[in-house]
């Protein structure tokens, strides 16, 4: 399990590495997203994978039997995809107003203000 | 109430309020300089708190340390916050006069005090994974900032300063993976006890490489820094002012934190490499400084040259050079903000912020002379200023040869000379064409341009922080003991340790 996610992982990377250095600002967009992909299932495989154990107490007892999955991980996990849910938003809105603006998405083309 | 959490919930109350008010302008006038205000003093009876009892600690919830969310002020976290509440009241005052009426009804208050929300969450928090998200908090709230308005400039500006502090924040959500994958904690006080022992030397380096990639894009060090100088520029004067002070210098924070705190098994590696960055940043910074003519892009690669410095100070790893990068850092943060702010007031009087259209200035408004004069020679480092003690403690550090880097940091006190002389040299070149000469056609100082309340609002703030730099400078014992005291807690982890975690941990 765990080669098959790092395989995922190092796609996504790579995928977003490839999509960041296009000149197209949607595409590039979409680089981030699948880096920020990349990043959580990392956080969830590097934190150790473990099928069929749930982090639950089972009844009777007060602590999670050691085999138990660590649940703090998904917990980071999720906060971290709910921040990129909303920074994605403001981006794609970043990236419309800058499409009216600019009349342009070729970010080569975007190089008045360096001058 | 606790004061740490209060440094958080006033800046988030006066956001929530300034949003509420819905577009009535005057109200969130009051709350935003009134905000300001507040959070000032509670910054102030916190850093008065931790510099005469210590290190103070909050666990949220009361779960102990290294499970539940700490909050953590030291002396370093502290004297931060204070600052960023000076500049914070610095800007807003000044933002009355500069910011137009659309953006304020578009909540300009509300975003600049959930930025400092987020400055100050990153400066307390007491792990890794709460830092991230007061990262973001600080991160999303100035993207706002930046393309509020939504003009042309601020739009291409926006797009590279977006993008790549979202690729750091990647970066940063990696490292935090792979650390709490290898040690099962996140609590810096915890990784500081364990992180050596729990992960293979080879691995925490190249974790620490994540993490510096991360903070360094956020920092502007050497080769991470594009996005500054193509942004900084575009927004109004009053948002680029306070970013110019604040929010690199949460990235230098976070690097001193990491770099002190957890990754610190091989100091030759990880710190000769931030050496040698170092290095590059300030001469690279400079450089790019020497041939810009728009006196706020000019600034922008002096913040890159000057992030050297502390990045300097943080690398040589002694009491001294730590102590000059604490001292740095915070005068850095006035001088800077101070800078952006006299050059929005050049900009209303000549029309334009191109160095070589401007000019007269100095026959025009010898007061605005002076308050440039203050912060550009502070900058440059002139002896009876602040800007001189910061130089002369890393400098001098790097000369006396007790850090693990005896050559190197001698050559680099060398560059920091060399670069120190090329900043006081771009320092002129603004004095001699915005201030000296004539201007171009089209673009005479018109003292009409800004109306008398305004000059009040303008000038109030660049005044306080001008006479805050001249303080700084006439009683510099007084400052440098502050941050001597705060570089030995960040040399000597075992009272921060100790204060998180409890005593009764072995």
């Amino acid at each position: 399990m765990e080669f098959i996610m790092a395989i995922t992982i190092g796609a996504l990377y790579a995928a977003g590495a490839y999509l960041l250095l296009r000149r197209n600002l949607i595409k590039l967009i979409l680089g981030i997203v699948f880096i920020g992909h990349g990043a959580n299932l990392m956080i969830f495989t590097a934190a150790g994978l473990r099928q069929g154990e749930p982090a639950f107490v089972p009844p009777g007892v007060s602590v999670l039997p050691p085999t138990s999955a660590d649940p703090l991980p998904q917990a980071l996990i999720l906060t971290a995809i709910v921040i990129g849910f909303g920074v994605l938003a403001f981006t794609l809105v970043m990236a419309q107003r800058a499409d009216k603006v600019i009349g342009t998405d070729d970010l080569d083309e975007m190089k008045d203000s360096d001058r | 109430m606790n004061l740490l959490t209060l440094c958080l919930l006033v800046p988030f109350a006066i956001a929530i309020a300034c949003l509420m008010t819905g577009r009535v302008c005057a109200l969130q006038r009051v709350f935003g300089v009134g905000g300001m205000a507040a959070l000032l003093v509670v910054s102030g009876l916190l850093l008065e708190r931790v510099s005469s009892q210590g290190i103070q600690v909050v666990q949220i919830g009361n779960w102990p340390a290294p499970f539940g969310i700490t909050l953590v002020a030291d002396l370093l976290a502290a004297i931060m916050v204070f600052v960023s509440a000076i500049i914070g009241l610095a800007v807003a005052i000044y933002s009355l006069s500069d910011i137009d009426p659309a953006r304020e009804r578009f909540g300009y208050y509300g975003f600049l005090h959930f930025m400092m929300m987020g400055v100050c969450g990153a400066f307390l928090a007491g792990d890794l994974f709460n830092m991230f998200v007061w990262f973001e908090v600080m991160l999303i709230a100035s993207f706002v900032l930046m393309t509020l308005g939504g003009e042309r400039g601020q739009m291409e500006g926006s797009v590279k300063y977006v993008i790549l502090n979202l690729i750091s924040s990647s970066f940063f959500l990696a490292g935090i993976g792979i650390l709490y994958g290898k040690t099962g904690t996140l609590n810096l006080a915890d990784l500081a006890q364990r992180a050596d022992g729990l992960m293979e030397p080879g691995l925490l380096t190249i974790t620490a490489m994540l993490f510096l990639v991360a903070f360094g894009v956020k920092a502007g060090i050497f080769p991470l820094f594009f996005w500054l100088p193509a942004s900084y520029h575009t927004p109004p004067v009053a948002i680029s002012a306070i970013f110019a002070g604040l929010l690199t210098k949460v990235g230098v924070y976070a690097l001193i934190r990491v770099f002190t705190l957890v990754f610190t098994g091989d100091v030759f590696f990880t710190h000769g490499l931030l050496l040698v960055l170092a290095g590059f940043t300030m001469v690279v910074g400079v450089l790019g400084a020497v041939v810009q003519y728009d006196f706020r892009r000019l600034l922008s690669f002096h913040i890159i040259s000057q992030i050297g410095y502390m990045i300097l100070g943080l690398a040589l790893f002694t009491p001294l050079a730590m102590a000059g990068a604490i001292f740095y850092l915070f005068h850095h943060i006035i001088v800077k903000t101070n800078l952006f702010l006299v050059s929005g007031v050049a900009q209303r009087y000549n029309g334009t912020f191109d160095l070589k259209k401007m000019g007269g200035l100095y026959a025009a408004t010898p007061l605005l002379a002076i308050l440039f004069f203050i912060p550009a020679m502070s900058l440059g480092g002139i002896p009876p200023l602040s800007g001189f003690f910061a130089k002369f403690a890393i400098v001098k550090a790097g000369l006396v040869g007790d850090s693990p880097f005896v050559v190197s940091g001698a050559i680099l006190s060398a560059v920091a000379l060399a670069v120190g002389l090329l900043t006081l040299f771009s320092m002129t070149k603004i004095w001699a064409e915005a201030f000296w000469k004539k201007p171009a056609v089209g673009h005479a100082v018109q003292l009409g341009a800004i109306s008398r309340l305004d000059r009040i609002l303008l000038f109030t703030p660049i005044v306080g922080l001008a006479v805050l730099t001249l303080c700084i400078g006439f009683a510099p014992e007084f400052f440098f003991d502050f941050a001597t005291r705060a570089a030995n807690q960040l040399l000597n982890p075992a009272e921060y340790i100790e204060t998180v975690l409890g005593k009764a941990t072995p």
